[in-house]
């Protein structure tokens, strides 16, 4: 391959395969050999899924979409760490050379009762998007995009919005929470928009209806343990966290609105 | 007063009634060791005997007891509500566990506060108990006249117990591990987090979850072995 180190390593990959033959679910142990050290971790499942289909076995179903970092879709737990060891970095980013010749890689899907499995290590998120439907948005309702420099934003408050923003709902952090607790995800996006002036507007509003949302749909609460934080592909800060409780306080208290 | 229920019932809410709880406990424990480590005085349990007397006493030292003890059932209840709340939150468990970076403390509230209720629970069984419902009434002991009750020797013959001391020591091990994260949690949890403050509260949190749970734990360790501190002794000093 092009730029590659030409190494290549025989590994194992445990999958948790659900759902059709496989029924409540139980892992599979398949055999990989020679797998180029730079490929992804995504075209290690393609060489894996590519060999089920000619053995005619049913291949893994994961999902996957940009393959670039962006979209969020490519959630597993690879040895015990959504998206697996590489800080920082989603599954599509994460390349074969993490890994060493003759390791057992054992992967499953994210696991909460808010992210139901589909099928293998395919989840339900859709309890993420009714949290963003719930006010994960701002309200303008008429009229062209405003100039790009009439609201003058301060450097430093652009870039702490521009990080909440990163976040790409992938739900790693839910994966990773032993609360599975979905506010570092539902924070990122409140502290976004909270942070710059078009958003302020709604702030608290924002914050009590997505709260309110993200209670509804089962997630557990927040004990301050962390490891979404240290998951997190975007690295998304539990400051944001704290951001998201001050809104919501105040949208309880200093408020007149009612959820 | 609906929105206020649903406020109280919400994730934050109830994380809010947790920080403000625990922090109200955290400013407890440093008034009730003060009074406590006069058991180490060395004067026969004077100056511990009359400090008990007082503090049963006082009308409004009495009234924040209340609030102390609601304080503990609202903790307890309510940390004890939110575990069976997360742990219905969570799917399988992973086939390979990796704590994520995460502290042990951090992960185990639960049970290391279920380790501190069992401990109130003994301790105020033994000492409160007999204090408050007559179990010292016939073992007074008399100072410039006026009649206390001996909690003092009550206190200092459980002591000379040795599993009554490793309970004691077992569960300030608890608190130590409670506090080591739960300091700095409650300040997160209140909205608290700053470039600032933030450092100072973890460090300030990390000392007060040594010191405080140790000197604790060092009454009933020297009272087994009988050493006492003179400096202690302020009556007398
Ligand atoms: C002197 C005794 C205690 C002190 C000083 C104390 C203090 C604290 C503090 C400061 C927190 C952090 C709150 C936050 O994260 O916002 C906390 C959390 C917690 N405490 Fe205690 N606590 C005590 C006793 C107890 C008891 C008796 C229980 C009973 C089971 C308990 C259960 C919990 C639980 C479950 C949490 C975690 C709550 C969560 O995940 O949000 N604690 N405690
Ligand atoms: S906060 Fe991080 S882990 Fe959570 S959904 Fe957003 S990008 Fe994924
Ligand atoms: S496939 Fe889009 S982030 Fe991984």
């Amino acid at each position: 391959m092009a730029g590659g180190n030409g190494k290549s390593i025989n590994i194992k990959v445990k999958v948790w395969r659900e759902g059709g033959d496989f029924g409540s679910g139980k892992f599979e142990t398949y055999d990989l050999a020679d797998i180029g050290t730079d490929m992804s971790f995504l075209e290690m499942f393609d060489v894996l899924n590519e060999k089920l289909v000619s053995q005619k076995k049913t291949p893994v179903a994961f999902e996957h979409d940009c393959r670039e970092g962006i979209c969020g879709t490519c959630s597993m737990v690879i040895n015990g760490q959504p998206h697996g060891p590489m800080k920082g970095t989603t599954t599509c980013q994460l390349h074969m050379r993490s890994f060493k010749d003759g390791a057992t890689i054992v992967v499953e899907p994210f696991r909460a009762k808010s992210f139901p499995v589909i099928r293998d290590l395919v989840v339900d998120r859709s309890s993420f998007d009714a949290i963003i439907q719930a006010g994960g948005y701002i309200s303008v309702n008429t009229g062209q995009a405003q100039d790009g420099n009439a609201v003058p934003i301060e450097k430093d408050t652009s870039e702490k919005a521009f990080d909440a923003a990163a976040c790409i709902g992938c739900g790693a952090c839910v994966a990773a929470c032993p609360n599975s607790a979905a506010m570092l995800f539902t924070s990122a996006k409140v502290s976004h928009l909270a942070t710059l002036p078009q958003g302020e507007v709604e702030a608290k509003k924002r914050a009590l209806a997505m709260v309110t949302q993200m209670d509804k749909e089962g997630f557990g609460f927040c004990s301050n343990i962390g490891a979404c934080e240290a998951e997190c592909p975007k690295e998304i800060s539990i400051e944001n966290i704290a951001k998201m409780n001050r809104e919501y306080l105040g949208g309880v208290f200093g408020s007149e609105k009612t959820v | 007063m609906k929105w206020f229920l649903d406020f109280l019932t919400s994730s934050i809410g109830r994380k809010l009634v947790m920080s403000l709880t625990g922090l109200f406990l955290i400013t407890f424990l440093p008034v009730h060791l003060a009074g406590n480590l006069q058991l180490l005085a060395g004067d026969g349990g004077e100056a511990f005997n009359i400090y008990a007397k007082f503090m049963t006493s006082n009308p409004l030292i009495k009234f924040t007891s209340y609030g102390l003890y609601t304080g503990i059932a609202l903790h307890a209840i309510l940390g004890l509500a939110i575990w069976a709340k997360n742990r219905s939150a969570t799917g399988k468990s992973y086939a390979v566990k990796n704590g994520n970076g995460t502290t042990w403390a951090s992960r185990s509230m639960a049970f290391l506060g279920t380790l501190i209720l069992i401990f109130i629970f003994i301790h105020m069984g033994d000492f409160w108990y007999s204090m408050k419902f007559g179990g010292l009434d016939d073992k007074l002991v008399t100072y410039d006249g006026i009649k206390y009750k001996d909690l003092y020797t009550k206190v200092s013959t459980s002591f000379s117990q040795l599993w009554i001391v490793i309970v004691y020591v077992i569960s300030m091990i608890a608190l130590a591990f409670h506090l080591n994260h739960g300091f700095a949690s409650a300040f997160q949890s209140l909205g608290l987090n700053h470039k600032k403050y933030t450092p100072l509260i973890k460090g300030l949190g990390t000392v007060y979850s040594i010191i405080i749970p140790l000197m604790f734990a060092l009454i009933p360790i020297l009272m087994m072995f009988g050493i006492d501190v003179p400096a202690l002794n302020f009556m007398h000093n």
